[in-house]
Formats: structure tokens, C-alpha cells, sequence
């Protein structure tokens, strides 16, 4: 009596079953798909060279070199650019926390911050473009570095509020107990207790800002030189990857199709790195 | 009373090692103060950053806007700086039908997945999606464009492009009428991979906003996790559905990098999926070189600029104020 | 007669239990062998009961003594929480619930579930009721449906209240009429069996007395098996008692039996409240 029956509901419901199962490979399979692409389009041009050496003459027309110029100013941009943001974040996600917590005012900034995600980053660019024009600064790294922190900011930010949002009300309850003033409890032990957390969101936005190509395109500008100073222009991964692939040469393709995999390794890396760096900072943190 | 323990403490914390010195609860207090205002003020930054961001583009915008009625300006299919000519109506489009191509396509999938995750998937399964969706979110949009480029433009011109051309041609929207792969579809395709993680992680998010309970009094009546699905828990998050799909438009309409270098670049107003096009984002990216050498040039980049500013301003206000209500303290 | 037999009798170690009910009980569910476990913890350890037929068999026993846990198994919800694992035998009318080829939503509408906190779908008062009905396809019009919404309003004591306006949403309701609508619920899909997870403890003392109330004149045509913490309750509604400790079964039987002359030592404390 209670056998299963075919009816109706029952092959409806394994029909959207496996549609959904169906749409989680296809997603999931995208990824695979990037990855494999990049690496096998990638990986035939990755010579030590690539890493190793900046172009020499004649490289967009095949010649010899590497990309150690883009690897290098994006190092130097995506640093500079996440220190400087960091250094406005965490006053704000702590302040946003200890002080605002879910009040009228708390709310207002973090739809700010959401609305600041949602800019594309080329409005970035060319907003950093109009600054740098009226100031009379030329293309260069360090306006690429704050055209980047305009850029990482509302990440950093958000991700620290989450993680810092998360925190049990007790240990902020105990510690406010204990006579310490907010300012205290914000210092010594949200942070403490938020550090894999915080960790994690500075490298969540390094590897954004690594990644962004419009919104370094007017400002950091582009060399084949490695920078020596913060008024220099520099080259940046992605726009090598572009300009490499905007030539007519195969060989100077392949090796846009190799620099795009050097980026993508890079991004690989912290990602996965600050997936096992806050797993290990975890062990000290109150759950 | 507070104050008293406190200074009696400080009084009793001699010790063989001497006086340490603690500060008082008044410098203490002080120090509390003073960096309160001081982060208050930067509390202010975001919110002065959007204005000023918006007021620059309106301001170096307004040389062309008021050379030229907005009937020209917007509704102009001609771009030719050095006549002066500057028609944004073929750029309009190609990013609205950009926009609209990737949205429908990655929709019904993140959807399901987003279902799919929420409602049947083992604590495992979950697992292995939480990095999988991370990863396809951290891939920079250059490398989606050179794989846009490698496997989904072939794609477009030797497979998707002869099929439409011999099944599907006597409906417009689907002509063929250039070689390349190069087109809006390749575009939207790319778009829907890259919006995909934002759709899937913020419509589960609002998935288990719906209470167990809720599920449960349905399936205690027998009913299938489908029928509970379709009838209790998707009529109690439609606004939120719709507030991620409006946040994920908002977020495909300033792409700029990846569909840049799929999408042809050529500007036409399109009149099927598979034609060229030249969304705005790629027209400020493509010609900030010649800016400064064509009078007006500049500002009719800029003006660009704005109105992809102030879409996806209102876009993202919208459905953030919505998702924000609904999702309350998890908003993440 | 002595019709009860201590847990001990039942299951000797070593050697498989028989179940042999008593003669005058009408079984209409039999546990075999059942162990339930939440990850590595076991929950619910060999337990083997019969529960009677149209009578209130009462699960009682001190906080996480595991009888949600085992209520949940008898109309298989306890699957719905991730990492869970149940083996042995729940047989209702002699059939496995748990057998390979069983249709798990026949079996919760046979088995209905009547929760602690009412949950009240997201619908008109009217359509909660029908809710059921509709996802079984139980009647052939409109106008069999508004009769029946009426019959298990009038059953759940609820017609008085909200016959003049079905179409409110059920969110309207107070909390006592919200679980007695979720009983209306629950018998609209003409369930033999209802089982009750502390039913009436998130409700006041009136409401909860008129649910009590309901689910005794539902006795009459429905098997009823509720999970209570309170003595009191228990004393009240019982037919069946089963006295339950740690996960394990320590005693069942007839209510006035065990209440008067508990078997067990812990049944004895647990009544004379030591816990």
C-alpha cells in the first residue's frame, strides 16, 4: 500500500531533481573548463624566460624576453593598492562593529560599501584618470596604487564586517565586563579573534585588485621596464596578457595565452593560501 | 562605582615588582573618545566617495551635454569625434543586449544550482561548492576574456552560429549575417559564467532565510520536496530572487575587460544575437588613448562613463536595499 | 491480567526478543531492533515497542532522553537532518515504513506530525487546510474542498473561530488557534496515525487544554502518540505509556500500570520526580 507509485509528482520532482544536479556539473564544470583551457594554451609558452626576464626589443614582434615587468608592477600595484586600502578598512569595519553595530547610521555606510562594490571598476579608472589629470600627475604606479584602493576597499571592508559580524557577543560582552573601554575591546581582542578572518579578506581583495585591468588601464599606465619609483609608469599582468594577445604574431599570442596562466596561478595561489592560512589561525579563535 | 574598584585596583597593584604603571580610566577614556571621532569620520568616506565619484563625472561631462540635446546624444547612431558627431545609441544597445544575453543565460542555471545547494544537496556537496563558486569568483576578467577568446568565440562560429543558421534563421533575433565567432552571444556567455557565482551564493543565502519549520509542515502532509519547494519556500524569496538578479545585471553591465574581447567591438546597433557589438564599457576602454586629442572627446567618454554610473547606481541601490532587508544580519 | 512486560523481559541479551504483544492491544506500530544516530552519537539504542491502536500512547522521559528523536522515526522525518542514520524496523500495519520501494510521502500522510511551534504556511487560512488535499488531489471539486476545509476546522474546534473568514492569512490567527489550525492541517489528509512533538508547550494553558482536549476526542478514529516532558500532561492524556531514558526503552505499558506500579527503579524516581 505504501509502494511507490509513478505518479505525476514523483516523475515531476525527479525530472527538476535532475535538472538541478544537471545545472550544479554545468557550473561547476565552467571552472574546469577556464582552468584546463588556460593551462593547456598556457603552459606550451611558460618558459623560465617568461618569468624571469622583461622584453627585450623587439618582444610584441616575437623577440626575445619575458614578462617579469608585469609580474613585478602587478606585485607592486595589488600591494601597494591593498596596504593603502587596508589602512582605511580596518578603522571602518571596527568602528562599523564596536560602535554602529545594526544602528540607522551602520546601515547607511554598509549600502555605501555595497553600492561602492557595485562601480565598475573602468568608473574607478576613469575617475582615477580625471584626479590624476587635474593634479598634474602622470601615469604611474602610485596613481594605479590608489586608483587600486579606491577599487579594493569596499571588498576588504564588507569581508572584514562579515567576519567581524560573526564574532559571539559574548567575548565582547566579557571583555566590556571586565572595564575595558570600547576602544580596548575593538583593539585587543576583536582583532585577535578576527584575525584568520581579517587575513582572509586582505587577501580577498589582493587578488581582486591583481586581477582588474580597466581600472589600471589610464592610471598606472605601461612599460616595458620594471618601475624603480613610485612615479613611473608600470606594465600590470592582465594588460600584457591583452596587449600580447592584440598582436597579429602566434608566438606573441602563446605567449599572452602563457602570462594569462602566470596570472592565473597567482590568483590560485592566494586563494588557496588564505584558505589554509585562516584554517590554521582558526585553532585560536572561540567558535 | 565602576571608577572607585578601578582606582583601588591601581592602588593594590604594587607589587615586588613596583609601581606599574596603568593608565587611568580617565586617559583611557579619553583615548576612547578621541578614537571615536576619528573613525567616524572615516565611516564618512564611502558615502563621500560615491558623491564625488558621480559629481566629477557629471561635471566633466557637461561640456557635451550641453552642446548637444540628448536626442542626439543618446538617440545618435553616428560616432564620429572628429566631426563631432557622437550618437550613443549603438553602444546603448550593445550593452543593454550584452546585459540582457548573459543574465538570461546564467538565470535558470544559478537558480537550479542555487536550489539544487539549499534544498537537496548533502553538507558534502555543499562543501565542494563553497570553493568551486570562490575560484570561479576570483578568476580575473582578463583571463575569462582569453578563454572567452580560446573556447567560447570557436564555439559561437563553428558550432552555435551554423546551427542557428540552418534551424533557426527565419527568426531575426538568431541571423547569421557574419563570419565571425565574434559577437553579442559570445559576450553574454562569458558575462553568465562570470555573474554566475554572485546569482548562485546570494539566492542561497536568501534560501535559508525560509525557517526548516516551514518546510517540514509541508512535507509532514506528504508532500514532495519539489511541490515544498515550488509552493512555500520560492513564493516567501521572489523579492529577493529578483533584487539578485537586478544586483547581478548591475554588476554584467560594467564588465569591461572580459566581453571587450569577445564581443567584436564594432558598432552597429545589433539586430541578432549572433552580430557584433560595442558595449559602452568597451568604448571608454578602446578609446581613452585618443581622449585628449579631439576636442569633446573627453567628455563624451565621460559622459559614458555616467550613464553607466548612474544605471547601475540606481541597480545596485535598489536590490541592495531589498536584499540588505531581507537577509538582515547575514548580509554578507 | 498482567498485560505489561518490563523492558528486561522483552529483551533478554543475547537472544532476540519476541514480540508477543499483549492480547487485548490492537498494535498498529511495532519498532524492531531500531538505532538511530545523529553523526557518531547514537540516539536511540534497540529499541522494540508496539503502540496500540486508537488509543494516546504517551513518549515521556526526561530532556534528551531521545523521544523527539524517536517520534521523528516513525513517520521518517528524522532522515530530513543531514548525517543521520536509522536501522532496524518501523512497521505500521505490519509493513516496513522503511522498506526499499516505500513511498516516503505516503508514509508522512499516513503518519501526520502535529509540531511544537505551529507553523502555519504562508497561505490563507483556507488554503493551509486545503494545502494537503490539494498536493494529494484528494477531491474532485471546489465545492468537495470547501466542505472538507469545513469538516477539519469543525473537527480541530477551530469553524467557530475563523468560519466567517477563511481567507485571512493564518498568520492572523493566535497562537493557540495557529496549532489547532495546524491540526486541521494534518487530519485534512486523512492521516491513521498522528503524532505530537510536545504539541501544546509553546501554547498558553487555555489553548493548550483545548488542544489537549481535541486530540482525546480524536482518539475515538485516530492512533495518537505524543511526546511530552511534563508528568502532568502525561497523567492526563495517557492510554499507553512509554517511559523512555538515555535513548533506551526502560518501560511500556498501559498507563494506570505503570503510573501506579512502575516495574522499574528509574520509572519509580522519574515519577516521583527525582529528575
Amino acid at each position: 500500500m505504501m509502494k511507490k507509485r509513478w505518479q505525476r509528482r514523483h516523475v515531476i520532482e525527479a525530472f527538476v531533481k535532475g535538472l538541478m544536479m544537471v545545472s550544479f556539473l554545468i557550473v561547476a564544470g565552467c571552472l574546469g573548463a577556464i582552468l584546463w583551457t588556460i593551462l593547456v594554451n598556457g603552459f606550451p609558452a611558460l618558459t623560465w624566460d617568461m618569468v624571469t626576464q622583461i622584453p627585450q626589443g623587439g618582444f610584441y614582434l616575437g623577440k626575445g624576453g619575458g614578462v617579469l615587468n608585469a609580474i613585478l608592477g602587478s606585485l607592486y600595484l595589488a600591494g601597494g593598492g591593498t596596504l593603502l586600502a587596508l589602512i582605511f578598512s580596518l578603522p571602518i569595519a571596527l568602528y562599523l562593529e564596536t560602535y554602529l553595530g545594526d544602528s540607522e547610521w551602520g546601515r547607511y555606510v554598509r549600502l555605501s560599501l555595497d553600492v561602492l562594490w557595485g562601480i565598475p571598476t573602468i568608473v574607478y579608472g576613469v575617475f582615477g584618470f580625471i584626479i590624476m589629470l587635474a593634479i598634474g600627475l602622470r601615469a604611474s604606479l602610485l596613481a594605479g596604487i590608489v586608483v587600486l584602493s579606491l577599487v579594493e576597499l569596499p571588498i576588504m571592508v564588507r569581508a572584514m564586517d562579515e567576519v567581524i559580524r560573526r564574532m559571539p557577543a559574548d567575548l565582547e560582552q566579557a571583555a566590556l565586563a571586565l572595564g575595558s573601554t570600547k576602544l580596548e575591546v575593538a583593539v585587543r581582542i576583536v582583532i585577535r579573534q578576527m584575525l584568520p578572518g581579517i587575513i582572509t579578506a586582505i587577501l580577498l581583495a589582493f587578488g581582486r585588485g591583481i586581477g582588474d585591468a580597466a581600472s589600471v588601464l589610464f592610471t598606472a599606465g605601461y612599460t616595458d621596464r620594471i618601475p624603480s619609483s613610485l612615479m613611473q609608469p608600470t606594465a600590470s599582468l592582465p594588460l600584457a596578457v591583452f596587449f600580447q594577445l592584440g598582436t597579429p604574431y602566434p608566438i606573441v599570442q602563446q605567449r599572452g595565452y602563457a602570462s594569462a596562466l602566470i596570472l592565473t596561478i597567482i590568483v590560485l595561489i592566494i586563494s588557496v593560501g588564505s584558505r589554509l592560512i585562516s584554517a590554521r589561525l582558526n585553532k585560536y579563535t572561540v567558535k | 562605582m565602576n571608577r572607585q574598584i578601578q582606582l583601588d585596583i591601581n592602588n593594590t597593584n604594587l607589587g615586588a615588582e613596583g609601581r606599574r604603571s596603568r593608565p587611568s580610566v580617565v586617559a583611557r577614556n579619553r583615548q576612547n573618545q578621541f578614537a571615536r571621532r576619528t573613525f567616524f569620520i572615516v565611516t564618512l568616506l564611502p558615502m563621500v566617495l560615491i558623491a564625488t565619484v558621480t559629481i566629477i563625472l557629471v561635471v566633466r561631462s557637461w561640456p557635451i551635454l550641453i552642446a548637444y540635446s540628448p536626442k542626439d546624444l543618446f538617440l545618435g547612431s553616428t560616432w564620429r569625434p572628429d566631426n563631432g558627431l557622437f550618437g550613443f545609441w549603438p553602444y546603448i544597445v550593445g550593452t543593454f543586449w550584452v546585459t540582457i544575453a548573459g543574465v538570461l543565460l546564467a538565470v535558470p542555471p544559478c537558480l537550479f544550482t542555487a536550489l539544487y545547494l539549499s534544498e537537496y544537496s548533502h553538507s558534502f556537496t555543499r562543501s565542494i561548492a563553497k570553493p568551486i563558486l570562490d575560484l570561479l569568483a576570483a578568476i580575473p576578467p582578463v583571463v575569462y576574456g582569453v578563454w572567452g577568446l580560446l573556447a567560447i568565440v570557436p564555439f559561437v562560429e563553428d558550432v552555435l552560429a551554423p546551427l542557428s543558421k540552418r534551424w533557426f534563421s527565419f527568426i531575426p533575433i538568431f541571423a547569421v549575417t557574419q563570419p565571425t565567432g565574434f559577437s553579442i552571444i559570445a559576450g553574454g556567455i562569458v558575462l553568465a559564467v562570470m555573474i554566475a557565482p554572485l546569482i548562485i551564493s546570494v539566492v542561497y543565502e536568501i534560501l535559508r532565510t525560509v525557517p526548516e519549520e516551514l518546510r517540514h509542515a509541508s512535507l509532514a502532509v506528504g508532500a514532495t520536496q519539489w511541490q515544498t519547494i515550488r509552493q512555500v519556500v520560492i513564493p516567501r524569496v521572489i523579492p529577493g530572487m529578483v533584487a539578485a538578479i537586478v544586483l547581478a545585471a548591475s554588476r554584467a553591465l560594467g564588465e569591461t575587460m572580459a566581453v571587450l574581447m569577445v564581443v567584436g567591438n564594432v558598432a552597429q546597433v545589433p539586430k541578432s544575437i549572433f552580430d557584433a557589438g560595442y558595449p559602452l564599457p568597451a568604448l571608454i576602454a578602446n578609446n581613452y588613448g585618443d581622449m585628449m586629442s579631439i576636442p569633446l572627446y573627453d567628455a563624451a567618454l565621460l559622459c559614458a562613463a555616467l550613464i553607466l554610473l548612474i544605471v547601475i547606481l540606481i541597480f545596485n541601490i535598489l536590490s541592495t536595499l531589498v536584499l540588505q532587508r531581507m537577509l538582515g544580519k547575514n548580509w554578507a | 491480567m498482567n498485560t505489561r512486560k518490563p523492558a528486561k523481559e522483552l529483551n533478554p541479551p543475547g537472544r532476540k526478543p519476541k514480540i508477543t504483544g499483549p492480547l487485548s492491544m490492537d498494535v498498529h506500530i511495532r519498532v524492531r531492533d531500531l538505532n538511530a544516530y545523529y553523526g557518531k552519537v547514537q540516539a536511540l539504542k534497540d529499541i522494540n515497542i508496539e503502540i496500540p491502536k486508537k488509543q494516546v500512547t504517551v513518549i515521556m522521559g526526561p530532556s534528551g532522553c531521545g523521544k523527539s528523536t524517536l517520534l521523528k522515526t516513525l513517520n521518517r522525518f528524522l532522515e530530513l537532518t543531514d548525517d543521520t542514520k536509522i536501522s532496524g524496523e518501523v512497521l505500521v500495519d505490519e509493513q516496513d515504513i522503511y522498506a526499499r520501494d516505500v513511498d516516503v510521502t505516503e508514509v508522512r500522510k499516513r503518519v501526520g506530525l502535529l509540531a511544537q511551534r505551529p507553523s502555519p504556511l504562508p497561505m490563507s487560512i483556507y488554503e493551509n487546510v486545503a494545502y494537503g488535499m490539494h498536493i494529494h488531489q484528494m477531491r474532485n471539486d471546489r465545492a468537495d474542498y470547501k466542505k472538507a476545509v469545513r469538516h477539519y476546522l469543525e473537527i480541530a474546534g477551530l469553524w467557530d473561530e475563523v468560519g466567517n473568514r477563511l481567507h485571512d492569512p493564518a498568520t492572523s490567527l493566535s497562537i493557540g488557534q495557529q496549532q489547532r489550525l495546524c491540526l486541521a492541517r494534518g487530519l485534512a489528509v486523512e492521516p491513521e496515525i498522528i503524532l505530537g512533538d510536545e504539541p501544546t508547550s509553546a501554547l498558553d494553558p487555555i489553548s493548550a487544554l483545548n488542544v489537549e482536549k481535541r486530540l482525546l476526542d480524536l482518539k475515538e478514529q485516530y492512533t495518537i502518540v505524543i511526546v511530552t516532558h511534563t508528568l502532568r500532561q502525561a497523567k492526563r492524556l495517557a492510554d499507553y505509556v512509554i517511559y523512555m531514558y538515555l535513548g533506551e526503552v526502560v518501560e511500556a505499558g498501559p498507563a494506570h500500570e505503570v503510573f501506579t506500579n512502575p516495574q522499574h527503579q528509574r520509572t519509580r524516581a522519574y515519577l516521583e520526580g527525582q529528575f
